[in-house]
């Protein structure tokens, strides 16, 4: 699944950064009705979490009311350099995973 | 309750979509999975939403929780709340003092005029609650186009 | 412009001019902009190898040989033998590059496009509609003032009597096709501006032209060509 991670370059240690996460998915609630007045399975991410210095620094549990092509923004606090990486899974088991090197001054 | 199950709640609570539209649910059971039944302090949360939402589709949200977030004094979770969606659970975001800072940004989906609610899990088994009235113009899950 | 030609709308606005400010917001975020998400498809996709070809191999880095190229569509093409938009073009490439098919509204092929339109952004919209191109022109001409539909309106009907006023809460545009493909939060994803001039028919109640018409693609040279100045705003976000 197509997803985009975006961390500043350079980061400065013990201050929180951003972190901006835009994932390619449908997000379908179910409730949608096709062109032929059929129902559209409800097809959702439900699960994403975000990886760094080797712990889970964000975790999030989506409904069908986040918008299509879910987009985050949160803060981790600078710590290591290394890597960050951003990973999430629909309620139909398909998986996706960005990550990005984050360089701590 | 755990937390997980706030948006099982969600899921229970679906009710059958009209023409119409859609009413306003009942947020409290929503409120009482996150806390326990325990009442939450009102305020200390930071809601940005337009006044005006153009399109229900897709309507950006940014929360911010004050809070030191440090290791005794740190926001746990932030949820978030539409009452006139049928699905009303949102979202549940997940912090810590790793965080650094208790602000999330998303874009969601609103079925409607409404208000919406977040909810604050801090450390030391406290809650936080503040709700946010937005105007809808075109809303999301009954106003559908696929062309 | 001579007096048989028909008049444009004054001031002339772009399509983002008519959408709310969180739109724009949105539009003008490249990194939080959902046509980011195709944009990254169409550029992995350009030097993709498919059979030892790929977009690069003949085209090189796109940001160099596309420059300018989405403002000049659509455009008579020699090859193909008529006008064409961007986005059939670019089908064209690909089947002819022993690709497969590219079906419309396809993730890839909007993604191709987005990526291809992005290397024109803010240039000005600048097609031809003379020599073999005055006959497609003519008649796109012809159908943007031809009333249809249950409704009996004509495209001028609103963007040139109508626009700024406001129609189910939103305002009418002037109707330019400078933003295309977009994000349309109607749609929850990205679509072609085909997608979009069929709703434009289904909106006043008449029969949608299929997609890859020659009257769709008439049309889009009319328009283009009636917004001919303005800055390319692709990928756009649209409500």
């Amino acid at each position: 699944m197509l997803g985009r991670l975006g961390v500043p370059p350079a980061v400065k240690r013990g201050e929180p950064f951003a972190v901006r996460v835009i994932v390619q998915h449908p997000m379908e609630t179910g409730f949608r009705r096709d062109y032929d007045g059929k129902a559209v399975p409800m097809n959702i991410v439900d699960r994403l979490s975000c990886t760094y210095g080797g712990r889970e620094v964000f975790r999030a549990e989506l409904g069908s009311g986040i918008a299509a092509n879910p987009y985050f923004v949160f803060y981790v606090v600078a710590r290591e350099s290394g890597p960050l990486a951003v990973e999430w899974s629909d309620d139909r088991g398909q998986t996706g995973k960005v990550a990005a090197d984050v360089k701590v001054a | 309750m755990r937390r997980r199950d706030f948006l099982a709640a969600g899921a229970a609570a679906l009710v059958p979509l009209r023409a119409a539209a859609q009413e306003v649910h009942d947020i409290d059971p929503f409120v009482n999975a996150i806390t326990s039944g325990a009442t939450p302090e009102v305020g200390g949360i930071d809601i940005e939403l337009p006044q005006i939402a153009e399109n229900g589709h897709s309507v950006p949200l940014t929360v911010r929780v004050a809070s030191p977030m440090n290791e005794l004094d740190h926001v746990t979770a932030i949820h978030v709340i539409a009452e006139r969606n049928p699905r009303p659970a949102v979202a549940s975001f997940h912090l810590g003092p790793w965080s650094g800072r208790a602000e999330v940004s998303t874009r969601i989906r609103l079925a409607g005029t409404q208000k919406l609610t977040v909810v604050a899990a801090l450390s030391g088994n406290r809650f936080r609650i503040a709700k946010k009235p937005v105007a809808v113009a075109s809303a999301a899950c009954i106003d559908e186009a696929s062309l | 412009m001579t007096a048989s030609e028909p008049t444009r709308p004054s001031p002339l606005k772009n399509g983002s001019e008519f959408q709310s400010a969180d739109v724009r917001a949105l539009q003008a975020d490249d990194f939080a902009n959902p046509m980011a998400l195709w944009v990254d498809r169409g550029r992995a996709l350009w030097s993709s190898v498919r059979d030892g070809r790929s977009c690069a191999g003949c085209h090189g880095d796109a940001a160099a040989s596309m420059k300018g190229v989405a403002a000049r569509y659509p455009r008579f093409d020699r090859a193909l033998g008529r006008v064409v938009d961007l986005g059939q073009r670019i089908e064209a490439c690909f089947e002819a590059a022993g690709g497969a098919k590219l079906p419309a509204e396809s993730d890839d092929l909007l993604g191709l496009t987005a990526y291809v339109a992005l290397q024109s952004r803010g240039m000005p919209l600048a097609v031809r509609i003379d020599g073999p191109a005055r006959a497609t022109w003519e008649k796109g001409r012809a159908l943007y003032f031809t009333r249809v539909g249950q409704l009996d309106m004509a495209c001028t009907s609103c963007h040139d009597a109508s626009w700024g006023k406001t129609l189910l809460a939103e305002p009418i545009s002037q109707g330019h096709p400078t933003g295309w493909p977009a994000y349309r939060l109607e749609w929850q994803r990205a679509g072609s501006i085909q997608r979009r001039l069929r709703a434009c028919f289904n909106g006043v109640r008449a029969a949608m032209p299929p997609y890859g018409s020659p009257d769709l693609v008439a049309l889009e040279l009319y328009l283009a060509w009636r917004a001919r100045g303005l800055p390319l705003e692709s990928p756009a976000v649209r409500r």
